[in-house]
Order: structure tokens, then sequence, then C-alpha cells
């Protein structure tokens, strides 16, 4: 039990809070970076791998094609399935064996990575997938590069989409990172464990909710207006 | 400038086949603009896109100013897509781009550095009178409006054919008239060569120097306009000038076109006065074909069988197309 009456209370709180957020900025920033760069890839490849899409046959092969776009969709959609509190615990050998230890912030970036990718690729896939077919052939028919058409019309007009994608995805990655937290992954959730349950301080605990719903708002509402800003149509 | 040599192009196998091509060969003059003509699934769209090889056919040949589209891949293919513009029915813009940016992507695409994608596109926006939306998107734009863009975007590589897609499919018929209008005065200051696939014989008769007509799969008929209009049994001749069926009658029927040069001659009056001929006029269509009148009458001719020969000479003769019907 903490004390409330100790004098320095309130500024303790506010430090072990401002701790705990920094780091978790700092797992949810990183995850959010690999997530967004292998999802997307993960997300494109899904739509771009099916028969008559743009990589239908990557390197002149239709049966790469094909295994690319069923491997992903089955790795996606295990990852999309199995519960993240069991996909942690799963990958504690693998994240040892990557940063050397299963505790701690940097150690949290893997499931919450692992977590992300699959997300946010299915995300991806539907945005990509809203954009008209007729988009891609126009290109075509001017004579642009499969790197073109997938940079310049594919994701580019299904950038509206992914920035709505993108604000899901931190809001998720920011809830599963307080799930690690509260096992050894630090940040909000570390803080919320310890000193709300663990020592009962109501006071840490409301603290870390206001601070949540907060970042919540912010980043939806964000995603929110990225969106609206970014479409023209 | 295009010749498309005994194309063939199934969907599908088996019980569920298509031939959306069937043996298609057909070929378009240097600067004319070539019309096809046919019924929703007839094969126009697939025809169209074996050109610029968005489709590649299963047998045939499709040469483009002396390629053969059909041998073309990776670089080479692209390429010779710079040389084929091509717009649509339902525009295909991208909607995160401005009318500029639009028509940019095309220089972009054909590797013109950023100064001299910026002058191109504004001066072809002007040729097609766009050149106040440089910065508009395209959701603010009227459906006109955005097929001009699509217009602008598939000319600034300064290709030497225009395909089109039913472009114009989508538009009321004032919208309509202006579009096909404007490619007709493209089509003449660039030296384009166009082809054009549409379901709308109000197209043709507006625009095209050459017209076929197409049905499952198959080339019906084609060649230039004029000519068809005057071939016995032209369905372009018959969809143009529909004067409906033949009402029972013992006397001789004959159809009449006349382009242009007879329109304001008293043909009617004449044969009458000459022949004796108590005519009567069972129908009549006329049309304004390249500004042209053009039309074609349906008459009854009453009289026994050598007035009625003598009749129709006498109106061939004069440069008249006489069909005898019956
Ligand atoms: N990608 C495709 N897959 C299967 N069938 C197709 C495909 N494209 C066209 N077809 C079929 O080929 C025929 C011709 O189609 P299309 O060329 O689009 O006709 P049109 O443009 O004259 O309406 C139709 O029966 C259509 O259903
Ligand atoms: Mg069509």
């Amino acid at each position: 039990m903490i004390d409330r009456n100790d004098p320095y209370f309130w500024a303790d709180l506010l430090d072990t809070i401002l701790r705990g957020a920094g780091e978790t900025f700092y797992t949810v920033g990183v995850s959010l970076l690999l997530t967004v760069l292998f999802g997307l890839a993960a997300g494109v490849l899904l739509v771009t791998t099916e028969a008559h899409g743009l990589l239908a046959r990557p390197f002149g092969s239709r049966a790469l094609g094909v295994a690319l776009n069923r491997v992903l969709d089955v790795v996606v959609n295990i990852g999309r399935s199995i519960p993240f509190i069991i996909l942690m615990i799963l990958l504690i050998p693998f994240t040892r064996l990557l940063v050397g230890s299963f505790i701690g912030p940097t150690a949290a970036i893997v499931p919450l990575s692992i977590a992300g990718i699959p997300f946010f690729a299915r995300l991806v896939e539907i945005g990509i997938r809203e954009v008209p077919r007729g988009l891609v052939e126009a290109a075509q028919s001017l004579g642009a590069t499969r790197w073109t058409i997938l940079t310049k019309v594919l994701v580019a007009e299904a950038v509206p989409a992914l920035a709505l994608g993108l604000s899901t995805t931190v809001v998720g990655l920011i809830g599963y990172s307080a799930m690690v937290g509260a096992v050894g992954g630090g940040g909000l959730g570390d803080v919320a464990f310890r000193y709300g349950y663990q020592r009962y301080s109501p006071e840490y605990m409301f603290a870390v909710v206001i601070l949540l719903i907060l970042l919540v708002q912010l980043f939806q509402s964000l995603g929110n207006f990225a969106a609206r800003r970014l479409s023209h149509r | 400038m295009i010749s498309v040599s005994r194309v063939v192009k199934s969907y599908g196998s088996g019980a569920a086949q298509v031939r959306a091509l069937d043996d298609v060969t057909m070929s378009v003059e240097k600067g004319e603009i070539f019309g096809v003509v046919g019924q929703s699934g007839a094969g126009k769209s697939t025809l169209i896109r074996t050109i610029n090889s968005l489709e590649q056919p299963d047998s045939g040949t499709v040469h483009v100013g002396g390629r053969d589209m059909t041998k073309l891949a990776g670089r080479e293919l692209r390429q010779a897509r710079h040389d084929i513009g091509m717009i649509f029915q339902h525009f295909n813009l991208l909607s995160g781009r401005t009318v500029r940016a639009n028509v940019e992507l095309s220089l972009e695409i054909t590797g013109a550095g950023r100064a001299q994608r910026r002058t191109r596109a504004l001066e072809i926006l002007e040729l097609v009178d766009l050149h106040g939306k440089a910065d508009a998107y395209p959701a603010q734009l009227s459906g006109g409006q955005k097929q001009r863009v699509g217009i602008a975007r598939a000319l600034a590589s300064n290709p030497s054919v225009l395909l089109s897609d039913e472009a114009t499919s989508a538009l009321d018929p004032d919208t309509t008239r202006q579009i096909l209008d404007l490619i007709r005065q493209l089509s003449k200051d660039l030296s384009l060569t166009v082809l054009l696939i549409t379901h709308e014989m109000d197209v043709v008769k507006r625009i095209c120097d050459s017209a076929a007509v197409m049905s499952q799969g198959r080339i019906l008929e084609q060649g230039s306009v004029e000519k068809l209009l005057t071939t016995e049994k032209s369905l372009l001749g018959q969809a143009l000038f529909p004067l409906g069926d033949i009402p029972p009658t013992s006397n001789a029927v004959v159809e009449i076109t006349f382009t242009g040069v007879a329109t304001d001659r008293p043909v009617i009056a004449q044969l009458a006065r000459q022949h004796g001929i108590d005519v009567g006029i069972l129908g009549a269509a006329v049309e304004t074909i390249h500004g042209r009148q053009t039309g074609r009458t349906r008459l009854e001719l009453p009289g026994d069988e050598r007035t009625v020969s003598g009749a129709v000479a006498d109106l061939r003769s004069q440069g008249l197309y006489v069909e005898v019907i019956k």
C-alpha cells in the first residue's frame, strides 16, 4: 500500500506515470514502425498476388504468386486468430532469442509487432481492394511499370483508408502494450499492474486509465482527421 | 496504322467457354476515326484491349504502327504503350491527384522532368479547354470535365493512336456531343488515329470515318461509313435509318440512299413527272453524318416492271444508291 499522505506522493505518481508513458511510446512506436513496414508489404502482396493481380506472376512465375498468396493468407490468419495473451507467451523463447530477454520495453516490441503486422495487413488489404481496377488499367495503358502502379496508384489511392487503418492499429497496439506491460513489458500497463493493482493505489490505476483513454481518443481522432483531409473522393 | 489479323480470344474453358473474339480481322488507316459498334457483350472491349495488349489474344496478330503488339513484353511493351493513349467509360482518374497531377502521371511514366511535366500538362489542359481546373480534384468536376482530363492524360505523351472504350457512354447527350467534337478536333490537329468502340449509333454518325459492326465476337461488316450506308442490306444503314417493316403492297418497293448531293433536288417529284409514276412514300429518315445530310427513303412504285426498272435506272444515273426491296 502506498502512503497517500507522503509529501512526495503526487510527485512520485507523476514521475512513474511519465516513465511508464515514455516506455509505452517507445514500445508502441517501434512496433508501429515494424508493423507498418511489414503489414503494408503483406497487405499489398495479399491483393496483388491473386489471380489477375498486378503481381500474379512475380518473376514470371504464377506458381510463385499462388504460393506467396497462400502462405501470406495462412500466416496472417494464424496471427489474427491467436489471442494476444497466448501469442505473447508462445513468443517468449523467440523473444529471448532475438533480444536476449523477454522482460522490458524492448522485449515487448517482439510480440506487439507480430500481433500488429497481420492486423494491419488485413486493413491494408481492404484498403487496396477498394481501389477501382480501372485505375490500374489506366496506368497500364500509359505504359507504367508495376512498381509505379503499386506506389502511385494502389497505395497512393488507398492512403485515406491506410490512415484510418493506421490509427486503428495504434489503438490496438496501445491496448496490447498494456497487456505486455502487466507481465514485465514495462510501460503504462506495468504501472497499472504494479502500483494500481498490487499496491492497491486507485490514484495510480485511475491516472493510467485516464491517460490511456486520452491517448486512444487522440490517435483515433488524428486518424479520422487525416483520412478526411487526404480523401478527395 | 492499326491492323488486326485473325485474332481469337476465349475466356474460361469447357462448356463455360466464351469466344469473345472469333477470328477478327480489321484495319484502321492512319488519321481516320474508326468506330466499332455492337451490343453489350459483343466483344468490343476485348478487341480494343488487345490493341494495347491489355489483353493477349489466343492467336492472331495485332500491329500498331508496324509493331506486333502480341510479341512485345516488358520495357518494349511499355514504350509501345506510350504511343497509344486510351480513354475509358468511367474515366479512371486518380481521386487523390489534382487534374494537373493526373495529367502529369502520364509524363512521370514517360520519364519527363518536373518542369517539362508542368509545362506540358498545362499546355494539354488548355487544348481540352480545362486550364481553369488544373488544381481541382476529379470529384469536383462534371462527367464531361472528367473525360477531358482523361483525354488530356491520354494525349500528354504525344501518342499517335487514341483508343476509346465507350468514352461517352456515361455522359448525357449534350456532353457526349461536346466530347465527340473535341475528339474529332484533336484528331485533326494532332493527326491522331482514333479507334473507338461504342454501343451507340449516334457516335458513329457524328464522328466516324469508318466503322465496323460487331456481334458475338465477329465483325459482320466494316468499311467507310459512306460505303457501308450504300451497301445492300447494310446493318449500319438499317440501324442508322430505321424505316420499319415493309407494309403489304403489290407494288415494287425501293429504297434510295443519298449522301449530300441529292438532298436538295426534287427527286421524287421528278420521278412522278418523267415516268408518270404515282410515287408513294413509305418512310424516310435523314441524318447529318459528318455535317452532310444523308438519308434513306423508302418508296412504293406502282406500275409495270418496265416502268419501274426504267425509273430505277434513271435514279441510279443521278448518282443515287437504289436498293430494290421487292
Ligand atoms: N475477363 C473476362 N473473363 C471472362 N469473360 C469475359 C472477360 N472479359 C469479357 N468476357 C466475356 O467476353 C464477352 C465479350 O465481352 P466484352 O469484350 O466486354 O464485350 P463488350 O465490350 O462488347 O460489351 C462477353 O461475353 C464477356 O462476358
Ligand atoms: Mg465494353
